[in-house]
C-alpha cells in the first residue's frame, strides 16, 4: 500500500492540488446525471415541467398538450420518479389521468419500450420525453395495455377516433368512464 | 523456517500462538520471485498486517459468507460484516428470522477461534465516513448494484491527500449463475464501479404489454401480479418483499392468472425469486470468486505478491463457467467523464458576501468552463438551473442571494452545461 500511496501522490502532482475532502454530502451520481439531462432537455411548446420541490430534481411532473393528432388539445401529465440507481434503472413514469389509450392502462401504466425492456444507461430524459410525445401522435395497436382501445384502433379507426374524443371530454367508453382532459 | 519466524515474535496476536498459520508465516517470512523489494519487508511486518488489519465485508449472502470464511482462515483477525437482510430460507431452521450478518459472524467465529467478527444488521447507508475510515480494506460480496455504487462513491469521496489512510482499496466480487467477476479499485486512482457500470447489463425485462395481454411464462404471471395487479388493488400498501403475506397475495394472483392462460409452474418460491429478483446462485461460482477476492486482499495487505488493480495494470478478472471455462483478466480504463471519479472536485475560492449570480458569471469566464446555460446544485439544494424553464423561474431569485446563504464553506457543488460532455465539481472554500 505504501507504493500505491506514492503513486497517488505522484498522480496528484500532475493534477491540480486539492485540499481536504468536501464537508457535508456530495452530489450523487444520479443527481449529477439528471442535472446533465435537464441541461440538455429540449422541450417543444407542447410540453413543460413542474417541480413540486425545486430542490428535488428526481421527482417532477411533465405536462403534455399535443397540438396535432388524435389527442390534440388534451392536457396530460406524467409523474417522473427517478431512483438513486439512475441511469442503471429507467425513470418510473406514470400518466396521472385515466385515459383511453391503447398503450396506457387505466392505472396510468405506460407501455413504452425504452421505459422497460429497451432501457439503456446511455438513454437520457430527452429520449423518454420524445417517446411519450410519440405515443400520443402514433398510438400503437400492436403493444396493447388497454386491449379494448387497441382492438378499436385496429378494427375501426373512426370508432377509435370517436372514443378518444368522447373519453377526453370525460365521457364513458364501453361502460368505463374517463377523466376530462380538455377545457 | 519456523524457527526464523519464532525469532521475530509478532506482538499483539489475539491467540498468542501462530502454529495454525505456520505455512503462511513461512511464505511471509522470505522474499519470493514475485515480491516487490520496495514494498515487502519479510517477517513481522506482513504478518502483523494480516493480524491487525481491519477488513469490512459488505454482504453476508452466499458470496459474503464465503468471503468471511476465507478471510478468517487466511489469518485475518478483525473483520466487520454488514448485511441488511434477515434469513428467510437456505440457512438452518433455527436461524430463520435472524439477521444474516449476525448468524454468519457467529458461525465463522466458532470455526476460527481468535478471529473477531463484528456484525451490523442494517444498511451501508446508515454509516458515515468516520465508520468507513476505520477499515484498511473493503470487500463487497453483494448482488445489488445500487449498494455497490453507493460504497464506491463514498470511498472515492473520502480520499484526502493529507491522509494516506483515507485511500481504501475496494475489492468487489459478484456472481450470476455460472458467471462471476472480481475486481480491485483504488478509489480516485483506477477505474471505479461507476466507470464500469457498462459491465452490468440492466435487468432483462419483459414488455409491459406482454405481461398485460399475452403472458407466456409463469414468470410473466408473477410480474403481472407484482407490477400491475398490486397497483390496482393494493395501491396504498407499500410492497414489502420480506412480508410472507405480501408474497402469498402475489402468488395467489399469479396462480389465478396462470390458470386463465393455461400456464403451469407458478410456485411460492418462484414468486419470491421473481419479486426479489433473485438470480440463482451457484455455490461453486461463489467459492471461486470469493477465493479470488480474498487472495487479492491477502496480497494487498501483505504486499507478498503483485495484486490486481495496481494503477496502469489489470484490475478486472472475469470468470465464465457456463461455456466450458473461460477467464480473462484485463485493465478496465478509468473514464474521464465518470460522474464519480472522472473529474474530482476542485477547490474554488468564493467570497461568502458575494452573490450566487456573481459566482455563476465568474464560472462562465473560467477558461476551462465557458458555460452557456449552466445548471448548478449541491446534494441538498438546486442553486440555479438555466434549463428547464420552470426550474429557471423558481431558482432565478437565488442569483441575488449571498453565497453564505446558499453554500457552506467546504460544501461540494456540481455544474453541468450542455456545451460540455462532463460535469464540473467544485468545493466552495470561503476566502
Ligand atoms: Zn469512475
Amino acid at each position: 500500500m505504501l507504493k500505491i500511496w506514492s503513486m497517488k501522490q505522484q498522480q496528484q502532482k500532475n493534477e491540480a492540488a486539492a485540499g481536504p475532502a468536501a464537508k457535508k454530502k456530495k452530489v450523487t451520481a444520479a443527481q449529477l446525471r439528471v442535472q446533465k439531462d435537464l441541461s440538455e432537455l429540449a422541450l417543444p411548446q407542447t410540453m413543460k415541467t413542474v417541480f413540486p420541490n425545486p430542490d428535488d430534481i428526481l421527482n417532477f411532473t411533465l405536462h403534455l398538450t399535443p397540438d396535432e393528432g388524435l389527442y390534440k388539445s388534451g392536457s396530460f401529465s406524467f409523474t417522473f420518479a427517478i431512483s438513486q440507481n439512475f441511469p442503471h434503472e429507467p425513470p418510473k413514469v406514470k400518466c396521472q389521468q385515466k385515459i383511453y389509450h391503447p398503450n396506457i392502462d387505466l392505472e396510468g401504466n405506460i407501455c413504452l419500450n425504452i421505459l422497460r425492456e429497451d432501457w439503456k444507461p446511455v438513454l437520457n430524459l430527452n429520449a423518454v420525453v420524445v417517446g411519450l410525445q410519440f405515443l400520443f401522435l402514433e398510438p400503437n395497436a400492436s403493444d396493447p395495455l388497454n386491449k379494448e382501445a387497441a382492438a378499436d384502433l385496429q378494427g375501426d379507426r373512426d370508432r377509435f377516433k370517436r372514443n378518444v374524443r368522447s373519453s377526453m371530454q370525460g365521457g364513458s367508453v364501453k361502460g368505463e368512464s374517463f377523466d376530462k382532459v380538455v377545457k | 523456517m519456523a524457527a526464523e519466524v519464532a525469532a521475530q515474535p509478532v506482538n499483539g496476536t489475539a491467540t498468542g500462538s501462530r502454529a495454525r498459520w505456520k505455512h503462511m508465516d513461512t511464505l511471509l517470512s522470505r522474499p519470493g520471485a514475485y515480491t516487490d523489494e520496495d514494498d515487502f519487508a519479510p517477517g513481522s511486518v506482513p504478518i502483523g498486517n494480516i493480524e491487525q488489519s481491519r477488513i469490512l465485508v459488505i454482504g453476508a449472502g452466499g458470496l459474503g459468507c464465503e468471503i468471511l470464511k476465507n478471510l478468517a482462515l487466511s489469518g485475518f483477525k478483525h473483520i466487520d460484516v454488514i448485511d441488511m437482510d434477515t434469513i428467510d430460507f437456505l440457512f438452518r431452521e433455527k436461524d430463520v428470522g435472524k439477521a444474516k450478518a449476525s448468524v454468519a459472524a457467529e458461525f465463522v467465529m466458532k470455526r476460527c477461534p481468535g478471529c473477531v467478527i463484528t456484525p451490523y444488521a442494517g444498511k451501508i447507508q446508515d454509516k458515515d465516513e468516520d465508520y468507513y475510515m476505520q477499515f484498511n480494506l473493503v470487500i463487497c460480496g453483494l448482488d445489488s448494484i445500487e449498494a455497490r455504487r453507493w460504497i464506491n462513491a463514498t470511498l472515492v469521496g473520502m480520499v484526502d491527500m493529507e491522509n494516506p489512510d483515507s485511500l481504501k482499496p475496494l475489492i468487489d466480487g459478484g456472481t450470476e449463475g455460472f458467471k462471476g467477476q472480481s475486481r480491485v479499485i483504488f478509489p480516485t486512482m483506477t477505474s471505479c464501479i461507476e466507470c464500469q457500470l457498462d459491465m452490468h447489463a440492466p435487468r432483462a425485462a419483459v414488455p409491459l404489454c406482454t405481461l398485460a395481454t399475452i403472458p407466456r411464462q409463469p414468470q410473466h404471471c408473477i410480474e403481472w401480479a407484482h407490477i400491475i395487479k398490486w397497483e390496482e388493488e393494493r395501491k396504498d400498501l407499500v410492497l414489502d418483499t420480506d412480508d410472507p403475506e405480501h408474497i402469498t397475495w402475489l402468488y395467489q394472483k399469479a396462480l389465478g392468472r396462470a390458470k386463465e392462460f393455461k400456464i403451469e409452474g407458478v410456485t411460492y418460491s418462484m414468486t419470491q425469486g421473481v419479486v426479489k429478483n433473485i438470480i440463482p446462485a451457484i455455490a461453486s461460482t461463489n467459492a471461486i470468486v470469493a477465493a479470488s477476492c480474498c487472495n487479492e486482499a491477502f496480497k494487498i495487505v501483505t504486499s507478498a505478491a503483485s495484486f490486481l488493480g495496481t494503477p496502469g495494470e489489470n484490475n478486472y478478472m472475469l470468470y465464465t463457467g457456463d461455456a466450458s471455462i473461460y477467464t480473462y483478466t484485463f485493465e478496465h480504463q478509468k473514464k474521464d467523464d465518470c460522474p464519480v471519479c472522472g473529474n474530482l472536485p476542485k477547490d474554488l475560492f468564493v467570497n461568502p458576501e458575494s452573490t450566487l449570480g456573481e459566482l455563476v458569471e465568474g464560472l462562465a469566464e473560467r477558461p476551462e468552463a465557458q458555460l452557456k446555460k449552466p445548471n448548478l446544485r449541491t446534494e441538498e439544494k438546486t442553486l440555479y438551473y438555466s434549463s428547464p424553464a420552470s426550474l429557471e423561474e423558481s431558482t432565478r431569485p437565488n442569483l441575488k442571494r449571498k453565497i453564505s446563504e446558499m453554500l457552506a464553506d467546504g460544501e461540494e457543488f456540481a455544474v453541468s452545461d450542455p456545451a460540455f460532455e462532463i460535469n464540473f465539481r467544485f468545493i466552495a472554500r470561503y476566502a
